[in-house]
């Protein structure tokens, strides 16, 4: 049962970021840190998903959309704030149309910050993630939910 | 119980049994290769194990219940398929049973009525499209091959009875490549849309490539996807099967130039893949029709005329 934590398939979303940590999100997929010799493989659907990447502060806007994602995204799954805005609001935080972090909408398990992040710290954010996202899976099997019988 | 019906029921069960474990091992290669080809250091070929593993304990998340029971019997005539064709049964059988795979996919698929799924499936009928006839015109050519590379036509010099029968095919005394190279080169054009390859990769892809969100494959989750992946190890090894088929004879030596051919295959399909953009619907129609038309069909006719010719 240790395998699971081995296939992390990522979504990316993009709430309202000024793309910094969005391009750092994208340099971990690149040949220089090449985030697939984990396994982990940048998926644009919610419904093959595991970790749910969110960078920059959620708007008036978006927080439905970084809600419903939230909600397609099957059992077990982690959610990663990638930078300083997704974890608190950063420099927009007063911005009228700007409601703050990214745990304002949906719970956040991770927190990854900087300005924007580096990748070295955003790997570092994912593998702690798969960590939980381990301890999410064991639990979920304790209780019996998620497999196609079960339902 | 004779000796080649023991024959057949082990290279059934085989099948069954090793097939998806051969089919998710070339998926881990080819993702090794293609990560080496971009210069990064890419995933342990076990990779799509994981994968398969994870995704059949993840929750599983349907609109409609008969999703699942489409899937499932989209794999059962994609196993179907594939041991009538690795017991030595007919190969237009093998080919319409894929086919009948095919269109349970899409039913699965469509089930959902979601819009990327709905880009997807119509993507799908035109990737079939192109496919099809190629497919059916390889099943054609095999037989008409039979007959001219039969075994007893030299001594003879009369048409062996052509056949159908996998089991007859492997049975030839010169491999079916020296007289259908056309139908061969048309066949390894279709496997870049059977494999989901770029640049034909329309309707769902692999691996980190997006288009339309998964297309055909979105609305899948957890088990069922894990399901999808398993179907196409197995089609994978049918469809390599059937490229192996083109070399072997009933000299056992054959067999090794079969599996030296397929490893040649898989390798232009990963590189086709890593060296070309996604094209449009109509430039794949136009692309593998002509190929189809230009390769399969100059060499239909050739081995239609070629018995005619030999006998006078």
């Amino acid at each position: 049962m240790k395998s699971f934590h081995k296939s992390p398939w990522l979504l990316h979303y993009d709430a309202s970021s000024c793309n910094g940590c969005d391009i750092e999100v994208l340099a971990c997929t690149m040949p220089r840190y090449d985030v697939e010799r984990f396994g982990i493989i940048n998926t644009g659907n919610p419904m093959h998903a595991d970790i749910f990447c969110v960078t920059g502060g959620v708007n008036e806007q978006n927080a439905p959309v970084v809600k419903q994602i939230y909600d397609q995204i099957p059992e077990p799954k982690v959610v990663v704030a990638v930078g300083t805005c997704a974890c608190t609001g950063g420099v927009f935080k007063e911005c009228y149309n700007i409601l703050g972090g990214v745990d304002k909408v949906i719970p956040v398990d991770i927190y990854v910050p900087g300005c924007a992040a580096r990748p070295e710290s955003i790997i570092d954010g994912v593998v702690k993630a798969l960590a939980l996202y381990q301890e999410k899976h064991d639990k979920m099997v304790k209780e019996g939910r998620g497999l196609p019988e079960g339902e | 119980m004779q000796k080649a019906d023991i024959i057949k029921i082990v290279s059934i069960l085989a099948f069954i049994v090793l097939a998806p474990v051969l089919g998710g091992l070339l998926e881990g290669i080819d993702r090794k290769i293609s990560a080496r080809m971009q210069r990064r250091v890419g995933p342990k070929i076990t990779q799509p194990f994981y994968d398969v593993l994870k995704l059949f304990n993840k929750e599983y998340i349907s609109v409609n219940k008969k999703q699942l029971f489409l899937l499932l019997s989209h794999i059962f005539f994609v196993v179907f398929a594939g041991g009538l064709f690795f017991g030595g049964y007919d190969m237009l059988m093998v080919f319409l049973s894929l086919s009948t795979a095919s269109i349970f996919m899409i039913l699965a698929a469509s089930s959902t009525h979601t819009a990327y799924t709905g880009v997807g499936t119509v993507r799908e009928l035109v990737q079939m499209m192109c496919c099809e006839p190629a497919e059916l015109l390889v099943a054609v050519g095999f037989y008409l091959a039979s007959a001219v590379g039969g075994i007893h036509y030299a001594s003879l010099g009369l048409a062996n009875d052509p056949s159908f029968m996998v089991k007859d095919l492997i049975n030839v005394d010169k491999p079916a490549i020296m007289y259908m190279p056309g139908f061969f080169i048309a066949f390894v054009f279709i496997l870049t849309i059977k494999f989901r390859k770029s640049p034909f990769d329309l309707s769902t892809s692999h691996h980190a490539h997006q288009e339309v969100v998964k297309g055909l494959t979105a609305e899948f989750s957890g088990g069922a996807y894990a399901i999808t992946e398993i179907a196409e190890w197995y089609e994978e090894v049918m469809l390599l099967g059937v490229v192996a088929l083109f070399f072997v004879t009933n000299n056992p030596i054959s067999y090794i130039w079969a599996a030296l051919a397929v490893i040649i295959v898989f390798f232009l399909e990963i590189l086709i893949d890593n060296t070309s953009a996604r094209v449009k619907w109509d430039l794949m129609f136009k692309a593998s029709w002509g190929v189809i038309l230009a390769c399969a069909g100059t060499n239909l006719l050739v081995l239609e005329i070629l018995p005619q010719v030999l006998r006078h």
